[in-house]
Order: structure tokens, then sequence, then C-alpha cells
């Protein structure tokens, strides 16, 4: 299939979005321990849609077009209209059985690929991510695309304050351990974007019609630009999952308080009886400190 | 060195073979990334020292760790307190260019360093510094990262053994690198705990010179602008801590929360879901993806105790559990559980907290 066209003129961005299982209906099974995936929704990964919404907003204001670009099964083409419906331009879905079992370098790989695939004709100039997924929390592929592809790498972004298209100069405000860096730097970059640092838009009606209309480009590996499957899905990935499981309960069960019968304030004394006994320095420390 | 003995098993994945690399078979020794950030290391350093410091040991192989920074005073206190906190070895890169954090400089010389000195594991603190330069070093050298470990060991194999929450928290995970070396992990603050200083402990510094100008680099630090501390929540070093989880219904019962918190002088915090609902702000999270909590003290009122949650404050000396449903998971680790109403409870506690202790609660 092929790439969907790009701008001539303004900026050519694309964000990366993932989509994830929502977290809040997940089920562990209680006695295999696997994931009941079976009637659990599927979302855009949050994280993602602070990304996307940015990522438009530099589109709105200095002109350009906005790709969003996933990788997953292709069920993920759900995530991609509801990413279009939300205003994005273009969406591209890269699937291929032989992504499955992709660790952060791998699909780092193969999401880097496809991005050099897609800069082909005209210079991707902005990568956007989310600052991590909530199924992985790993904030690994985002710096893994800026180091294969040398784009100068702005994670955890809470804001941009000024993009100067000629001199292709941008600066960003970044969070770091007890502060905020401002940062200047060049296009082209990756900039992994911060939760809460904006508000994703309402879809326009036109936007909803289009999405559900919308043709997707959808890519298998070679049609993305992978040379080398070895690098992709399992067999490109470093990382071995050896065991899968849920931690057991501790050794010692929990010393239960009984209320039954117990007004609350007697409660309160009981459970602090427990407390003081287990823990019999904390009391005069506690007495100490706040005396 | 001799290879593998043939009456190894396999591993337990296709195609994998178990035997290492001839190339990576000189690689050697266990390495932690200090993290110098304006002229003070994280405290998460020196808990990854503490467990490096296990890891090397079991290993037999010298525990190092790697000072980036400029030429400083700062930076000197940083290498001295990096043998007091158990390492053996120094690798030390001083340059102006790396006084403020930036990706570039930063993975450059961690590298540079790597490929030169080949460690087997290495392991920084899954800070915002930390993860963006994992990703990156990681990246370019080709190999595999385990993110925000809850656990480190060493196989019969000799090979690193990162436990780490999977599928949104809600189960554990244990992650090889078994054909790259080095085998990269980060682990989140307060995961670990903080070993206790040897003052006397010295060791072997090794210089290494960054080959780059500040003209090379791209990205420039303009300002840093530092966060007001008085709004900053101490909950990750916080001595007593008191979260609600979704059990207390609505966002004005968390009152019930802070008004026990400010009784014991303690942080108040909450769990995942508490944060997703938009109740109280990220920073006040508990858990894999928030603060990870140390307390000796710890009271969890109406939370379930999902495996997330779990990981990030089993490092507390005793926990607490006040919870309507017996077959929670959280009365599974807690050391005392009640069953009951959290908002009929943590009222009463923090009214007999008040008489025991003798002392009203602090106005707030």
């Amino acid at each position: 299939m092929d790439a969907p066209e790009t701008p001539t003129d303004g900026l050519n961005i694309v964000v990366c979005i993932k989509q994830v299982p929502d977290s809040a209906q997940i089920r562990v099974h209680p006695v295999t321990n696997t994931i009941m995936r079976q009637g659990v929704p599927t979302i855009i990964n949050p994280y993602d849609l602070f990304a996307l919404e940015e990522a438009m907003r530099l589109r709105d204001q200095y002109g350009g077009q906005v790709t969003v670009l996933c990788m997953g099964p292709p069920m993920a083409e759900d995530a991609l209209r509801r990413a279009l419906g939300l205003g994005a331009d273009k969406a591209v879905l890269i699937t291929d059985r032989r992504f499955a079992g992709s660790d952060t370098l791998a699909t780092s790989f193969a999401l880097a690929t496809a991005l050099t695939r897609l800069g082909a004709d005209h210079p991707v100039d902005i990568v956007f991510t989310g600052k991590q997924t909530i199924d992985g929390d790993t904030a690994q592929v985002g710096p893994g695309i800026a180091s294969r592809l040398e784009l100068n790498q702005l994670t955890y972004v809470s804001a941009i304050d000024t993009l100067d298209q000629g001199k292709g100069e941008i600066v960003v405000r970044r969070r770091a351990e007890g502060g905020v860096q401002v940062l200047k730097s060049k296009l082209p970059c990756l900039i992994t974007m911060l939760e809460g640092s904006n508000e994703i838009r309402r879809g326009s009606v036109a936007d909803m019609l289009r999405a559900a209309r919308a043709e997707l480009t959808v890519w298998s590996a070679e049609e993305a630009g992978v040379e080398d499957v070895m690098m992709c899905g399992l067999r490109g990935s470093p990382t071995v999952v050896k065991r899968v499981f849920a931690p057991s309960a501790r050794d010692e069960q929990a010393e239960m308080v009984t209320v039954e019968g117990k007004q609350p304030a007697q409660i309160g004394d009981a459970i602090i009886d427990l407390i003081f006994a287990a823990q019999p320095k904390l009391e005069a420390d506690l007495s100490a400190a706040l005396n | 060195m001799a290879a593998q003995p043939p009456n190894k098993k396999p591993a337990g994945r296709a195609g994998m073979k178990k035997e290492l690399p001839e190339k990576f078979r000189s690689y050697k020794h266990v390495w932690v990334f200090v993290e110098l950030e304006r002229g003070k290391v994280h405290p998460v350093s020196w808990e990854l020292m503490g467990e490096g410091r296990k890891l090397a040991d079991k290993l037999g192989v010298d525990l190092a760790g790697v000072v980036l920074g400029p030429k400083s005073d700062e930076t000197r206190q940083a290498i001295k307190e990096t043998y007091h906190y158990g390492a053996d070895v120094c690798y030390i890169c001083e340059d102006p260019a790396l006084a403020d954090y930036r990706n570039e400089p930063y993975t450059r010389a961690l590298t540079d360093l790597v490929n030169t000195h080949q460690p087997e594991i290495m392991l920084l603190g899954a800070t915002t510094l930390g993860r963006d330069l994992a990703g990156s070093v990681a990246t370019t050298l080709k190999t595999g990262l385990t993110a925000d470990s809850t656990e480190l060991d060493v196989d019969d194999e000799k090979s690193l053994a990162a436990t780490r929450p999977t599928f949104g928290g809600t189960l554990l995970c244990t992650i090889h690198t078994l054909n790259f070396r080095p085998q990269m992990a980060t682990v989140r603050p307060r995961v670990m705990a903080m070993p206790e200083p040897d003052r006397s402990r010295s060791g072997r510094m090794v210089w290494h010179s960054l080959k780059m100008d500040e003209a090379d680099i791209v990205t420039k630090v303009l300002e840093y602008v530092a966060d007001a501390t008085t709004d900053d929540a101490n909950l990750a070093y916080a001595d007593i801590v008191v979260a609600g989880g979704m059990g207390l219904r609505v966002p004005e019962n968390f009152r019930l929360v802070t008004r026990l918190a400010d009784v014991l002088g303690g942080e108040y915090g909450c769990s995942r879901p508490v944060v997703q609902k938009g109740w109280l702000p990220a920073d006040r999270q508990i858990g894999q993806t928030g603060n990870t909590i140390r307390p000796r003290l710890y009271i969890a009122a109406g939370i379930s105790g999902a495996i997330q949650h779990r990981v990030g404050v089993e490092g507390a000396d005793l926990i607490v559990a006040i919870n309507t449903d017996p077959a929670a998971k959280i009365f599974e680790f807690a050391h005392m559980g009640v069953v009951a109403d959290a908002l009929t409870v943590l009222p009463a506690l923090a009214d007999a907290f008040e008489r025991r202790l003798g002392r009203r609660a602090m106005a707030s």
C-alpha cells in the first residue's frame, strides 16, 4: 500500500499511539493467572491523547498534517479511527504476525522503520508519543525511536513555548526531578508529552464522519520498510519473559481487628493498641514529634 | 571462557540460545549509574548501590558507580560517597557539557563507557532522568532493558532476573536478557532499601573524557525552574502515610484521610483509580506508576490492593488495611486488617490517636 501523501508545506507531524485494554476492566483469572481479555474494551493509551492534542495544536497554528501511526493487531484500526475522529489527518497501521511478542527494542525498531518510510518524500519534523503506556508503563519506546532516527529527544514535555519553523528551532518545558528545564532544541525532534499538559478536543461531526469512511494505510513488515524480519517481534527482542505470576500472600496472615459489637471509639483504640504493640518505638517517637 | 556445560537446560523459548555470544563473554561487573543533578545525588542511586552490592557479591565481581558531571566539589563529593555506599570502582567523566542533564552528552558518555569497560549488569534509577537516559543507551547498545523492576536477583546461570509488574500492574513477570550485554534495568526510588554508608570505604577511579564539544550538542538548557518546595508532597520519604481508595466513594471523603494524616504528622496519598477519576493529582498516587513508599506506618483505607499498589507499599514496616470486603487482596499483604467501612474507622482512628498522643489536630 502506498504511503499517505505528505504535506508540501507546513509541519509533517507523526503521533505514535498504542491501543491498550481499558485498565479499569482487566481481570486476572484466579486459577490460571492469565489475563481475561474477553469483553475488555480497548482504548487509545490515555497518555497518547496528550501527544495527539499537542500535535494537532501545532498543525492548527503552523499548517501541515498530523499522521497517527500504530503498531498492533488488525483490530487496532479502531484506535486509529478514533484518532481520526478527534482530528488527525492520516492514519497508518503496521500489522504483521511477525511483530508479535515485540519488547520495547523491537517495537522501536518497527515504528522507526515505518517513520522512515513516512518521511521518505517530506521529512518528518516532529514525532510525538505519550510519556508511557498504561499497560507496559516502560516509557522506553519514545527514547528508542529517537535514538534510532537520531532525533533530538525531548521527554516529559509539559508545554511547547515557541516553534520557529524558519530556523527549525523549538523551545519546550521538560519535567525534571525537582524542577522544570526550559530547553531549546532543533527539528527534527521526538517529544513525549506529559499527562495533563492539555485537554483533548472533542472531535467535530465532520471528523467523525470522515473517520468512519476513511481508508487507512495498512502495512505489513515489508511494506513498512523492514528488511530484516529477525529484528522484529519475539526474535528481535533481547528481553525474555521467563515467568508471569501473581505474588503469593505473606506467610503470616494479617492480624484482624474484630469490630462486632464495638463502638467506633473502641475500634479506634483497638487498632492503636495493635499498632503500638507491633511498633513499640512508634508511640514514643510520635508523641515526641507532635508535642 | 569455557563453553556452557552440555547438561544445562535450554531456555524455555524456542530459538533462543542460552549460550552467550563470544563477543559478550568478556562483559563483567555490576554498574550503577549515579544520578547527579544540579549538584545533588538522587537517593535512588544509593538505594541501587545497596542492591548492586548484593548482585556483585553473588556473582563474585566488582561493583562500580558511574559519575557524570561538571568538574566541581559536588562531583568530587559524589565520587567519595559512591564508595561509601558500596562501590569498588568509580568511572568518572567530568566535563562542563555535563553540568545540566541533557540526553545527547549523557548518552554519549555512558555508551562509550559501557563499550570500553563492558559491564554485565547496569542499573539506573527510574526517574525522569534515568528513564530518558536508559532508553537511549539501551537502544544505542541494542540490548535489553527492564523498566521499574521491583526485585533483582541473579539465577543459577548468572543471568539477571528482573521482576516487575506487567499487564497494567495486575500480575508480576520475571524478565531476562539472555544473549545481550549489559543486562539493563531501572528501579523506582524507594523500591530498594537505603544501605548504611561506610565512610571508611574508598576505591579505584577510572577517568573518561567526553568526546564531544558544546558546539556539537544541539539541545541547550535556557533555564531551570525549581519547584516551589512548599507544594511538594514528600510522600515517598514520609514516615507515616495514610491513603484512600475508591472505597471512600466520593472525593469529599478524602478530608477523613487528610485529617488522620495531619493528626499523625504524616502524608496522605491514594490509589491509582482515584487519580484516574481526577479526585486527587497524580503526585499523590501510591503504587508502581506513582510513588513507592517505605513508611514506618501505612494506613490504607478503602483500597483493594492490586499488584501495582502492592509493589509500591511493600517496603512499609507496618501496613494497616481497612476494607469492607474480607476477600480484598490488600489483606494478603497487610500486617493488620479491619473489615469495616473506612468512613467510620478513619474518624474513629483520628480521634483515638488524638486522645492517645495528647494533642489536638493541627489546624488545616
